[in-house]
C-alpha cells in the first residue's frame, strides 16, 4: 500500500502540492487525473524521491520512504515517462535492460538480452528493433520501448506518466490496452497520471483528482461520472464553465 | 543606492555559485574514490575526450609552434639573440602555450558537448529515468568523464607540447635556416624535468576543470531548448575563465615561489 499524508511541495512562491492525502492499495490500478500544471508528475516524483517534498510523510508497506535503503526501494518500481526518457546513446535492449546490466540485479549480458526481447515481444515489438537506436523508432515505438524498460525488472509498483500523450487514438488504446494487461499479469500495483479520459476509463480501479494542490475527489472509476463533484463533472466533460479557471 | 544593492547581489550571487561548485566537485571526488564503476561510460569518455580530441590539439599546437618560432625569431633579431629560438619554443610551449591551449580546445570541444549532452538527458527526463533504475547519475555522467578528462588530458598536452615543438623546429630548419641536429640538442638540453611536470599538472587540473564544469552545467541546466543553450554557453564561459585562472596560480607556484 502506498500512503501519502500532508504532502506539500513549493517552488519559491508557486504551491504545487498543498498536502496531498492518498491511498493506493496494493494491487490495484489507481489513476490520478487534473489540469496541467496541478502536480500529478510531482506528486509520483515525490514518491520516487526524484523531488523531496517540503512537508508530509510518504509510506510504502508502512515504511517511511525516507528511512528505507534507496537501492532496495527503487529496485521495487518500474517507471514509464512521459517522453519515454529513452537513454539516445544506448541500442533499444540496453535500453530495456539497463537495470539488469548493473546494480544488485546484474545479470549476464546474453540473458539480460533475451529478457529485453521477451519484454520487447511483450509490448508488441519484434526483435529487429532490438539493436536500433531509440531516434530511430516513431514516438509509439519509443513509448512501447519505455513500457518494456519499465517492467524488465518485474517490479511490484509501475508509475505510468501519462502514457498516451502524443499518440493517435489506436496507439493510445493499444497503450492502454498494454498497461491493463501488464498490470493484471503481473499483479502490480500501478499509478498512472493522465487527462487523457479514455485512458482513466481503461486503466483504472480506482481515480483521484487533483487540484488546486490537493486531492479533489477520490473513488473508484465506476462512480466518476455519478460524484456529483463539480470539479470533476467539469474536468471529466471538458467544459470550460465550472469551478475551474479555464485560463490559468 | 540601487547600484549598491545590485553588486551586492552580484557578489552574493557569485559566491553562492562558487560555493554550489566547490559542493559539487567535492561530491564528484567522493564519488570517484567509492564505486560502483561504470568502466564502459570511462571508456567511452577516454575516446570521445582522448582519441577524438587529437586532431584539433594537434593542429591547434603545430600552428602554435611555428607561429612562435617566427615571432621569437623576429623579435630576437632586433638584438642578435637568434639562436635562442629553439630553447624559448620549448618553454612557451611546454610551460604555457601546450597546456592553456590544449585546456582551451578542451573546454571548447569537451565542455560544450558534457553540458549540452547532459543538459538535454535533464531536459528529458533521462536523469531521472536513471534514478528510478538505481543509478545514482553523479556515478554514471559525472565520474567517467571527470575522471577521463583528468588522465587524459596530461596525455594530450604532452602530444601537444611534442607538435608544437615541432611546428617551431619544422620552420625554424625549414625557412630561418637553422640545423636541424643542433635545434632539437638545444631544446632538449634546455628543457627541465620542472618544465614537464608543470605541463603534465596543469593538463590534468585543466582537464578536471574541463568536464567538472560541462557535467555542472549539464546537471543544472534550465528547462527547454534555452535552458540546454544557456548551460552550454555557461559551461565554457566557465570553464575558460577558470582554466586561466588556474594556470596562472599554477605558473606562480611552479616557477615564482
Amino acid at each position: 500500500m502506498i500512503k501519502l499524508i500532508g504532502v506539500t511541495k513549493s517552488f519559491g512562491n508557486n504551491h504545487i502540492l498543498r498536502g496531498v492525502d492518498l491511498t493506493v492499495d496494493r494491487g490495484t490500478s489507481f489513476v490520478i487525473i487534473g489540469g496541467s500544471g496541478t502536480g500529478k508528475s510531482i506528486t509520483i516524483k515525490s514518491i520516487l524521491g526524484l523531488v523531496t517534498p517540503d512537508a508530509g510523510k510518504i509510506t510504502v508497506d508502512g515504511q517511511d520512504v525516507t528511512q528505507t535503503d534507496r537501492d532496495a526501494f527503487l529496485a521495487r518500481f518500474g517507471m514509464l515517462f512521459q517522453g519515454a526518457a529513452l537513454f539516445d546513446s544506448l541500442p533499444v535492449w540496453q535500453n530495456v535492460a539497463f537495470r539488469l546490466l548493473r546494480g544488485s540485479l546484474k545479470r549476464p549480458k546474453d540473458e539480460a538480452r533475451q529478457i529485453a526481447i521477451e519484454k520487447l515481444r511483450r509490448v508488441g515489438l519484434t526483435s529487429d528493433v532490438a539493436d536500433r537506436l531509440p531516434a530511430e523508432l516513431s514516438g509509439g515505438m519509443q513509448k512501447r520501448v519505455g513500457l518494456a524498460r519499465a517492467i524488465a525488472a518485474d517490479p511490484e509498483i509501475i508509475f505510468f506518466d501519462e502514457p498516451t500523450t502524443g499518440l493517435d487514438p489506436i496507439m493510445a488504446g493499444v497503450i492502454n490496452d498494454l498497461i491493463r494487461e501488464i498490470v493484471a499479469e503481473m499483479g502490480a500495483t500501478a499509478i498512472t497520471i493522465t487527462h487523457d479520459m479514455t485512458s482513466v476509463r481503461a486503466i483504472a480501479d480506482n481515480v483521484a483528482m487533483l487540484h488546486d494542490g490537493v486531492i479533489q475527489w477520490a473513488g473508484p472509476v465506476g462512480d466518476i461520472d455519478t460524484s456529483g463533484d463539480p470539479f470533476l463533472d467539469q474536468f471529466i466533460h471538458g467544459r470550460e464553465i465550472g469551478p475551474i479557471e479555464a485560463i490559468r | 543606492m540601487k547600484l549598491l544593492a545590485a553588486i551586492g547581489r552580484s557578489f552574493l550571487g557569485l559566491i553562492a555559485a562558487i560555493g554550489r561548485i566547490a559542493i559539487f566537485a567535492g561530491q564528484t571526488l567522493g564519488h570517484i574514490v567509492r564505486g560502483p564503476f561504470y568502466l564502459r561510460e570511462l571508456a567511452v569518455s577516454f575516446l570521445n575526450i582522448g582519441w577524438l580530441s587529437l586532431p584539433v590539439v594537434g593542429l591547434t599546437s603545430l600552428f602554435t609552434g611555428a607561429a612562435l618560432a617566427l615571432q621569437i625569431y623576429a623579435g630576437s633579431a632586433r638584438f642578435n639573440a637568434e639562436a635562442v629560438v629553439p630553447q624559448i619554443v620549448a618553454i612557451g610551449m611546454v610551460r604555457e602555450l601546450g597546456p592553456v591551449l590544449v585546456g582551451l580546445m578542451i573546454a571548447a570541444r569537451v565542455t560544450s558537448s558534457i553540458a549540452a549532452e547532459i543538459a538535454t538527458m535533464k531536459v528529458t527526463e533521462q536523469i531521472d529515468a536513471l534514478v528510478t533504475l538505481s543509478t545514482h547519475p553523479m556515478k554514471y555522467l559525472t565520474v567517467p568523464r571527470v575522471l577521463a578528462a583528468t588522465i587524459v588530458v596530461p596525455l594530450l598536452v604532452t602530444v601537444g607540447d611534442i607538435i608544437g615543438i615541432f611546428g617551431g623546429y619544422a620552420v625554424a630548419t625549414g625557412t630561418l635556416g637553422f640545423n636541424p641536429a643542433a635545434y632539437i640538442r638545444n631544446t632538449l638540453d634546455f628543457l627541465e624535468l620542472k618544465d614537464v611536470v608543470s605541463s603534465l599538472a596543469k593538463g590534468a587540473i585543466f582537464g578536471f576543470i574541463a568536464a567538472l564544469m560541462g557535467c555542472y552545467y549539464g546537471m543544472n541546466s534550465g528547462r527547454g531548448a534555452q535552458g540546454v543553450g544557456n548551460a552550454t554557453k555557461g559551461s565554457v564561459e566557465a570553464a575558460a575563465v577558470l582554466i586561466l585562472g588556474a594556470n596562472f596560480v599554477l605558473t606562480g607556484v611552479f616557477f615564482s615561489l
